[in-house]
């Protein structure tokens, strides 16, 4: 851990300089969006000061310098992910849209009535409403995985769900609640073995760990760019592209067409046949300067730097009398969910808040995960690597005054 | 006592405290000594639900007045509840209807009212004024 330049890195993150309240921010809502390093920011500055235009088929010279600008971090996504080829990266607005493609024109292509979708309790609202409805317009049927009391996935149970109409499982790499790191090359071996695609959740994922879609070999990925220090409105799908090709366009429009008649339309090729309209090519570029950032620092010493973080915070968190740690699987992503006695996640938040400890919450948007463990949400701090453990002592010591506000 | 009395007294009294942490101790304690809400009224036909935290709420019109009774799960949105009840409860409904509560901004807690906090304090107002304009029609209707 002391070899991890934090300093330097929480140099490059201006909005971490600031106060709150008159105290020092603390910034413990990295699981809903991270903050932004200067070189992103300027990334976007340049684009609008040097390169601005619409992108593709214009011939002069703007158009050329931002078409290959944005055809660059394509390549930088591929790399980053290690897919096979930059005909399987889509850009999206974020997982959510990428989520929603999936399920809008996987649907339309594969899943007929009586056919099975299946999920997991633990998914964020994004990887699950999009199914449920997408089951309850096509006559399928939804089944949903459970955990254990660990918040741990309960993988055999399923396994037990996969069956002959099993059309597609859909699960998150790493749970926003729980910080549960899912065992997916093992889920995902199980389903290919019986023909089943496989689409993991990335959101909470790429940010954390090293991410490789070919070693995992799963056959959809999906990302937002502002949970990995890049700007909103940005994210990513990933594709094998034997089941892209096969898939229907998402969305018509501009740049997704090939020839356009009055009686019919062809389409473009991958990947621009799901990229209709013109693109988001200011978070593509943020985009492209957050991987270069993460690149720089390395996954794996990120990996390192917050699982240090997490293993301080939940002895640290630990000793405190009457916490409630909500999510204690044997791997998990840098967050912890809790609760104290019977305070609620609401007075517990606002007081934090007032400390000047960014936390979050609520249901996490989660619902049916909530309902599930029979609790009025969770407070949750989600740490990254620029978060340090004298942040945590702070945080310790905030809790420790709600507990003598409320107790 | 009028509402723009009553809004008057608790500014005064908040304006005490120099600390924020006094003002939430004192919220704290007010949302413990909320008088409960009758069992029969805490059920999802009284909810009035925040993303954050749940609110019940119960009127019913005596002699003109509303009588109001609340609850919530969140003891801080207690508090604040305790404090819309002293200024709307037994109050009429007309004066309900134009109360614009502009104390919540002065004793330094509007942040709790705003409608993307989602603890169900915004509906709840937006509720009692709904009853109140139910009581007056109903009102209107027997002269």
């Amino acid at each position: 851990m002391s070899n991890f330049p934090v300093d330097k890195i929480r140099s490059d993150f201006p909005i971490l300089a600031q106060q709150v309240y008159k105290r020092p921010l603390i910034y413990f809502d990295n699981a809903a969006s991270t903050q932004k390093p200067r070189q992103v920011i300027d990334a976007i500055r340049h684009y609008y000061e040097y390169d601005n235009c619409n992108i593709h088929r214009g011939v002069h010279y703007l158009s050329v310098k931002a078409t290959e600008a944005y055809e660059e971090v394509r390549r930088d996504v591929r790399e980053f992910v290690n897919a096979k080829s930059t005909r399987e990266i889509i850009f999206t607005k974020g997982a959510t849209e990428s989520l929603n493609l999936v399920a809008c024109s996987f649907g339309r292509r594969y899943v007929q009535p009586g056919d099975e979708v299946i999920t997991t309790i633990m998914e964020h609202h994004s990887n699950f409403v999009p199914w449920q409805q997408m089951c309850f317009e096509r006559g399928a049927k939804f089944r949903v995985a459970g955990i254990n009391a660990a918040g741990e996935l309960d993988v055999d149970g399923l396994k037990a769900q996969v069956n002959e109409k099993t059309r597609l499982i859909a699960l998150t790499h790493v749970s926003n609640v729980l910080g549960t790191i899912n065992p997916i090359r093992e889920i995902i071996a199980f389903a290919h073995a019986h023909n089943v695609p496989v689409l993991i959740d990335g959101a909470q994922g790429v940010s954390h760990l090293p991410v490789d879609v070919q070693e995992l070999d799963c056959d959809f990925y999906c990302f937002s760019g502002h949970k990995m220090y890049a700007p909103m409105g940005i994210g990513v799908l990933y594709g094998k592209e034997a089941l892209l090709e096969e898939l229907p366009p998402y969305q018509m429009g501009g740049e997704m067409i090939k020839d356009v008649f009055v009686d019919h339309t062809t389409f473009n090729e991958l990947p621009f046949k799901f990229e209709a309209g013109t693109p988001n090519v200011e978070g593509v570029m943020g985009l492209g300067a957050a991987i270069r950032y993460l690149k720089n620092i390395g996954m794996e010493n990120i990996a390192a730097y917050e699982a240090d973080l997490l293993k301080y915070a939940t002895v640290k968190m630990s000793e405190i009398e009457g916490i409630r740690m909500i999510g204690t699987a044997k791997h998990k992503a840098s967050l912890v969910s809790f609760l104290l006695g019977k305070i609620h996640p609401y007075d517990a938040g606002t007081i934090i808040d007032k400390l000047g400890i960014a936390v979050r919450t609520g249901h996490h948007c989660a619902m049916p995960l909530i309902e599930l463990l029979q609790i009025p949400g969770t407070v949750r701090a989600s740490f990254a690597f620029y978060n340090t453990e004298a942040e945590i002592d702070q945080l310790v010591a905030a809790i420790l005054r709600v507990k003598k506000m409320f107790e | 006592m009028l509402i723009s009395e009553i809004e008057e007294q608790i500014v005064s009294e908040f304006s005490a405290f120099d600390d924020w942490l006094d003002k939430y101790d004192m919220i704290v304690e007010m949302g413990k000594s909320l008088p409960l809400i009758d069992p029969q009224y805490k059920t999802d036909q009284f909810i009035i639900s925040g993303c954050q935290s749940k609110v019940w709420l119960h009127a019913a019109l005596k002699d003109g007045k509303v009588h109001f009774t609340a609850d919530s799960d969140a003891i801080i949105t207690k508090g604040i509840v305790s404090l819309l009840l002293r200024v709307l409860s037994e109050q009429s409904p007309d004066d309900i209807i134009s109360a614009s509560l502009g104390f919540v901004d002065r004793i330094g807690l509007k942040e709790h009212l705003s409608p993307t906090r989602s603890n169900g304090l915004t509906s709840m107002i937006k509720q009692m004024k709904l009853y109140a304009l139910v009581f007056k029609t109903k009102m209107n209707q027997k002269n």
